[in-house]
């Protein structure tokens, strides 16, 4: 393997755009196929399969076998209030291997006291997202109960397709945010997308339990659909 | 897997970058209860410096041999492990898969 395809894959992988290295097993070569330009490659079926299902495989095409692995970036977690949930929260989806941000412009919630050992981020989601977009590998954690905070946030998480989008708040608090969100030209099927009451239904009663039925689902969107490579690339 | 070989893959580019040999192993195909997935990498450098896994600790000591062989002469192998093999008895994949890892040699 070529040295400056190694560099360029980490540079792609750097950057949090998905990429397949197909390689020539039996002959030796290999290129990089960036997601953004699978659709010209020779083996477009395949890598747009590989990016699908983030698993690498085998292909034999022409007489000869292709090993196609594709690089997806690490899923992220943006939790937005930095609130008691997350303090539970961040933590245990680091440990399930989320790069987590918290995001909370109320200062005297987001310190490093309360989340050591985590990227904790006192502004506005619109400040803080427009220098760090969202991406389909993201999951977003909506938990502040505060509509002027969550809101913003919570456009861009549907806008960026979002794998996972959850929102807490009671049946009610959710008719409303809805109702805003439709104001907002936001269609049926893409409100639909949005998990609430947030968390899995596994009857959690502190905010502990409630993180970990948070993840739980956060987990169950990375995993049980695997279509979030596919929205990235398209 | 590009979650877990992150720093891998990075650092089989820094090693290369500062002049060591470098090889990269890669696992290419896995059948029954392998413990690693395809696409799962381990980088070896000339002193037998590694990082990553393909097995899960059960045949690495054995892919790391192979790779200063691959770093000495460029040449490409491919390794198959598996219960059914001697060798990988003796390595110690006795979980009940078999592994094919490809092992190359970076170059600049």
């Amino acid at each position: 393997m070529k040295l400056a395809t190694l560099a360029a894959l980490n540079a792609e992988r750097a950057a949090r755009r998905p990429a397949v290295l197909v390689s020539d097993i039996e002959g030796g070569g290999e290129r990089l196929v960036k997601a953004a330009e699978a659709g010209g490659d020779p083996l477009a079926a395949d890598v747009a399969e590989a990016l699908r299902s983030g698993r690498a495989a085998s292909v034999e095409r022409d007489g000869k076998r292709h090993f196609l692995n594709p690089h997806l970036p690490p899923p992220r977690l943006l939790a937005v209030g930095a609130v008691h949930i997350t303090q539970a929260l961040a933590p245990m989806a680091s440990i399930a291997g989320f790069d987590v941000v918290v995001l909370d412009p109320r200062t005297a919630f987001a310190t490093p006291e309360r989340f050591a050992g985590v990227r904790v981020v006192a502004e506005w989601p619109d400040e803080f997202l427009a220098r760090e977009p969202l991406d389909a590998f993201t999951a977003v954690a909506l938990v502040t109960h505060d509509p002027k905070i969550d809101d913003p946030a919570l456009e861009r998480a549907l806008r960026a397709g979002c794998f996972y989008v959850g929102a807490l708040g009671s049946r009610k608090t959710h008719a409303k945010r809805l109702e805003r969100m439709t104001a907002k030209g936001f269609d049926e099927t893409t409100l639909a997308r949005i998990r609430a009451p947030i968390g899995l239904p596994i009857g959690a009663a502190s905010p502990a339990e409630i993180a970990v039925a948070v993840l739980a689902e956060a987990v169950g969107a990375l995993r049980r659909k695997p279509d979030v490579a596919a929205a990235a690339a398209a | 897997m590009a979650q877990e070989s992150d720093d891998v893959l990075r650092a089989a580019q820094d090693w290369a970058t500062a002049g060591r040999g470098v090889a990269l192993a890669t696992v290419v195909e896995t059948w029954g209860s392998a413990p690693r997935p395809a696409g799962s990498h381990l980088a070896i450098d000339d002193s037998g410096n590694f990082l990553g896994s393909v097995s899960g600790g059960c045949v690495e000591g054995a892919v790391v041999e192979e790779a200063q062989q691959v770093i000495a002469d460029g040449r490409a192998r491919t390794l198959e492990f598996g219960v059914a093999d001697e060798t990988a008895w003796r390595v110690g994949l006795s979980c009940g898969g078999r592994i094919r890892v490809h092992v190359e040699r970076l170059d600049t």
